[in-house]
């Protein structure tokens, strides 16, 4: 019998693996925050109400007009709006000790992006905290040039 | 590098889900005999059509398809796609025909690919027989028939097939 596969009370089971190696286009407006991101920045974009959006988006999710072409800087550190505590990460999630997925409000921004908080353990982490990006040495345009948030001051 | 000054156009998403697939009662029987160099179907009782690989039940009559079936390991090609772009879990020398093989004694095709045949000279009908690795590297997955190749004998006339499509 194959290595791979094995009985199981009588059935035979194997591993199956689907894998989807793409690659997607990210357009004009979130191309500048990748962009961005690569050069150890964070950027929005301004709507016609003068509102920040953080990620950029090309619409105005209020109103679905067209965003401004107003680009600009915000954080690096920002306020936690909400947040879910993973006590067992998975195999590709950003960190491989427990954390937490948080919405977290850059200064600046009037809208709030989801990234990981490296915190340690859920007793330190609350609504209202600030927290700092980690950027990574080497980047290259990609949400995880930022490895994870921290505690402000840490 | 020169790439850094260039604004970042695509980023890479990939997506990868990682299963562990239960092949049912009915199928790991079929894989045990696979192991064993023997194809085995199920006759439905109701239709008395054999299906192959088993999966327990008949899908037209909704019953279960509990009589065993050794088929044969050769068949005829009902249909076929050549394959030339090369995919990572398929170590099968490009060009190669892609098949359906309905086993003689069953009623629904199989699929397999078949090689030592010019990919110009595929076509419905042909008559072709499994490939299976040396016995004793027989195992109960499909890796045991490596793949179907011709055996000479005259095409079987479209109005036989046409039932199978």
């Amino acid at each position: 019998m194959s290595d791979l596969v094995r009985d199981e009370g009588g059935v035979l089971t194997a591993p199956h693996v689907l894998e989807y190696p793409y690659r997607r286009s990210v357009g004009p407006v979130l191309g500048r925050f990748f962009t961005a991101l690569r050069d150890g920045r964070l950027v929005g974009v301004k709507t016609a109400k003068g509102r920040v959006l953080v990620p950029p988006a090309e619409y105005d999710p209020e109103t679905g007009a067209a965003v401004s072409d107003a680009f600009v800087d915000v954080g690096p550190g920002g306020v936690v709006t909400t947040w879910s505590w993973v006590s067992r990460p998975r195999a590709k999630q950003p960190l491989d000790r427990p954390f937490a997925w948080a919405l977290i409000r850059l200064d600046g921004a009037d809208t709030a992006m989801l990234h990981a908080v490296d915190a340690g353990e859920p007793s330190r982490m609350k609504t209202g905290m600030r927290v700092v990006p980690r950027w990574r040495a080497e980047r290259v345009g990609h949400i995880g040039d930022i490895e994870c948030f921290q505690p402000e001051g840490e | 590098m020169a790439d850094e000054a260039k604004p970042v156009t695509n980023i890479k998403t990939p997506m990868r889900l990682e299963y562990r697939y239960s092949a049912g009662v009915a199928t790991s029987r079929f894989l045990r005999g696979i192991g064993q160099g023997k194809i085995l179907g199920q006759r439905c009782p109701s239709c008395r059509k054999v299906y192959v690989p088993p999966r327990g039940s008949c899908p037209r009559c909704a019953v279960p398809t509990v009589e065993e079936v050794e088929l044969s390991d050769e068949g005829t090609i009902t249909t076929f796609a050549i394959v030339r772009v090369p995919s990572e879990n398929i170590d099968v020398p490009l060009p190669f025909a892609s098949v359906h093989v309905l086993l003689d004694g069953c009623d629904i095709p199989f699929f397999s690919v078949v090689q030592e045949c010019p990919v110009d000279q595929i076509r419905i009908g042909m008559r072709v027989q499994a490939v299976w690795v040396p016995k004793e590297e027989l195992t109960s997955t499909l890796q045991s028939i490596r793949y179907f190749k011709p055996t000479g004998e005259p095409d079987v006339p479209f109005e036989k097939l046409k039932e199978f499509l």
